[in-house]
């Protein structure tokens, strides 16, 4: 068992996201330890990239106010290093290729295991050229979160094949950003993705509400709030701690309801 | 040799070049594109359609002219032009949308999107969606609708609905996040008809085997007229369509010089140029593994120059491994040269050309009298230059308005 799907064991986990450096480089460290107190089970962390191309409006602003404070990939690292003085919380990395090929794919990951970084979401990284990465991973024990996306059919098999962290299923087509209706059909989805593996499936992408979470959670091992969360922080700046405790602990409160947690 | 060592690469390589960077979301999509295009490339009926419209719509081929005023004035190399202006729509751009929209349809899409820098590709684009009934959208950069606001309004009289695009720099690069990101969120009907040679496979080389007209013209022309190949090709460089299509069927043939100009902007030196290839290092971005201009922690450079049109951050994978192999040279001009030969080109032979194009005439100008008068230069006139006069005029402190 990796220490990530070990925050699916026996619950459905509930997954939060921040931008690195927003609003600043000790705020953020102190709202990773918010979330993690306040039950996140998994925290995925964002690595800000100039041209954002999977992400909505939300989280590339919140890119440009990490950018005006100086963020970077050692940056980042730095940022983890406190945040492990404080929680063993499992720590994903949002970050796309390039940050991590830049950095240098064997440096990037050895951080991650100096760090106890559990694993790494790539958005531009398709199943196609994961193997150039994907031993520098396994070396650092750290997982490839892979990506299934509603329109991926007859590629999930090839997708989460050897899948050790869990299995982030896209709700949507497009960017990311809080959606009112979800139009997939989430609950064939995921019963697609499980004849393939049987690592947990989180859903993600446009979540934002309890509702929509006991919705998901039926199917599902677990919810992804990004764009929710980096709103609350863009919103609240450097007094965003309240609001957080208060919207994790409504999903989680969700999450726990017992049609949820019916196999 | 080396080709055979292609062939052993996986599909979309150029070297350790290209590949296919991109979300999930869309791997589908460019599956079936990649299927697609590997079966209409070999049917004949497709071949045919698309050679009727390359001769019959868009005035293929296009003239190879030898600039004789030209050639004596710079005392040196035969300097011949590839007339990629006289296209309908006046750039090679309606090459590759021909090749491209024929391909969507064949593929059952009724909507195109696309990005554009200078207006030159959104206007085939639109051109060729409204000669196929597709409907259009178009997204360019903020900036490039106010140097380029003429072709705008072009592409709104053509039919398409044109989105400013203000994020990022608000140029050619933040214009491609957009549509892909459009292209993420509808891929049922709509297809993504990227502009140049970049992008995730199959796009570097769909657009280049759909620009290799050029060379092949180039070739056939050339030798009907002087029995000879040319010593040396140049063209201008963005991410590098015109360029590809006037070297492709030159890359075998080794003594022939194939010279790509990108944009220096106000010199490499500065910060503001578009000089991949001179100061870029190797990165993935837009799909691809290429070399891009971009910091040390692989955030994408602002970058610059006059030409909307090669004011992009990278260059296509191919021409990135052609680099690498040393096959072919690429030359920084800048915004002056490429003003300085504008102006005359325009004197000496009555041609207005592309600010593009002029930075390969300002190389031309560079490397014609350092050759001796029976060798040949060809360079590709990748556009025409209608669309840069008034700019052009404001640069030279004119008071003009477009
Ligand atoms: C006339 C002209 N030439 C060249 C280019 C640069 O593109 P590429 O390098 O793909 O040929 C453009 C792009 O807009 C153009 O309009």
């Amino acid at each position: 068992m990796t220490n990530i799907s070990n925050a699916f064991k026996n619950k459905k986990a509930f997954i939060g996201f921040v931008v690195a450096c927003d609003p600043n480089f000790e705020k953020s460290i102190d709202y990773v330890k918010t979330l993690a107190d306040a039950g996140t089970d998994v925290i995925e962390i964002g690595v800000p990239f100039s041209d954002p191309i999977a992400d909505g409006p939300v989280i590339q602003e919140a890119g440009l106010r990490a950018f005006k404070n100086g963020v970077s990939t050692k940056r980042v690292f730095e940022m983890v290093a406190k945040i492990r003085e404080k929680t063993t919380v499992p720590l994903v990395l949002l970050v796309y290729l390039n940050n991590i090929f830049k950095y240098g794919y064997d440096k990037f990951f050895s951080a991650c295991q100096q760090l106890n970084i559990n694993g790494v979401i790539i958005p531009d990284l398709p199943v196609e050229e994961r193997s150039e990465v994907a031993v520098f991973a396994k070396k650092a024990d750290c997982s490839l979160i892979p990506l299934v996306a509603p329109t991926s059919g007859n590629r999930i098999k090839k997708i989460v094949a050897g899948t050790d962290g869990f299995v982030y299923a896209v709700s949507s087509l497009g960017v990311t950003g809080a959606r009112d209706r979800i139009t997939t059909d989430l609950d064939t989805m995921v019963s697609n993705i499980k004849r393939f593996t049987d690592a947990p499936i989180a859903v993600g992408f446009g979540i934002h509400s309890p509702e929509q979470a006991v919705e998901i959670a039926k199917t599902a091992d677990g919810v992804i709030v990004g764009s929710a969360i980096v709103k609350i922080i863009a919103q609240e700046g450097t007094h965003a701690e309240e609001k957080l405790i208060d919207y994790v602990s409504n999903m989680k409160k969700a999450l726990k309801q017992p049609e949820t947690n019916r196999i | 040799m080396q080709n055979d060592l292609k062939k052993e690469q996986k599909a979309g390589r150029f070297g350790e070049f290209g590949g296919q960077y991109i979300p999930e979301t869309l791997m589908h999509e460019i599956d079936r594109l990649v299927k697609a295009y590997n079966y209409y490339k070999n049917d004949p009926t497709f071949k045919k359609e698309l050679t009727d419209l390359l001769h019959k719509y868009a005035n293929r081929p296009s003239l190879l002219y030898h600039a004789q005023r030209m050639s004596k004035d710079l005392g040196g190399a035969q300097i011949y032009f590839k007339r990629e202006d006289l296209n309908h729509t006046g750039s090679h751009k309606i090459n590759n949308v021909l090749g491209q929209i024929l391909l969507a349809k064949k593929m059952k899409k009724t909507r195109v999107i696309a990005e554009t820098g200078a207006g030159q590709h959104g206007v085939a684009t639109a051109t060729v969606a409204a000669l196929m009934g597709m409907k259009c959208e178009i997204f360019m950069g903020e900036v490039d609708t106010k140097r380029q606001s003429l072709n705008v309004y072009r592409m709104r009289l053509l039919g398409a609905k044109v989105h400013s695009v203000t994020t990022g720099t608000g140029t050619l690069k933040d214009a491609v996040n957009a549509a892909m990101q459009e292209w993420a969120s509808r891929t049922e009907d709509t297809h993504y008809v990227i502009g140049s040679v970049m992008g995730p496979h199959p796009f570097p080389t769909m657009v280049r085997d759909f620009q290799a007209c050029i060379s092949a013209e180039i070739k056939k022309q050339l030798i009907n007229e002087t029995g000879k190949l040319p010593d040396a090709i140049v063209a201008c460089v963005g991410g590098g369509s015109n360029a590809i299509g006037a070297f492709y069927h030159f890359i075998k043939d080794k003594d022939v010089r194939l010279i790509g100009c990108e944009a220096a902007g106000k010199g490499v030196d500065t910060e503001k140029h578009a000089a991949t290839l001179e100061r870029g290092t190797t990165g993935i971005f837009h799909g691809m593994k290429s070399i891009f201009l971009q910091n040390d922690d692989g955030q994408i450079d602002e970058v610059y120059s006059i030409s909307a049109g090669l004011d992009y951050p990278g260059i296509g994978p191919e021409h990135a491994e052609l680099a690498a192999q040393n096959r072919a040279e690429y030359v920084g001009i800048t915004d002056d040269e490429a003003v300085e030969a504008f102006e005359y080109l325009a004197r000496e032979e009555g041609i207005i050309a592309a600010i593009e194009s002029c930075h390969a005439v300002a190389y031309v100008k560079k490397l014609a009298p350092q050759m001796s008068t029976d060798q040949i230069i060809v360079c590709n006139l990748s556009g025409r230059g209608d669309k840069d006069v008034a700019a052009i005029a404001r640069y030279r402190g004119e008071k003009i308005y477009d």
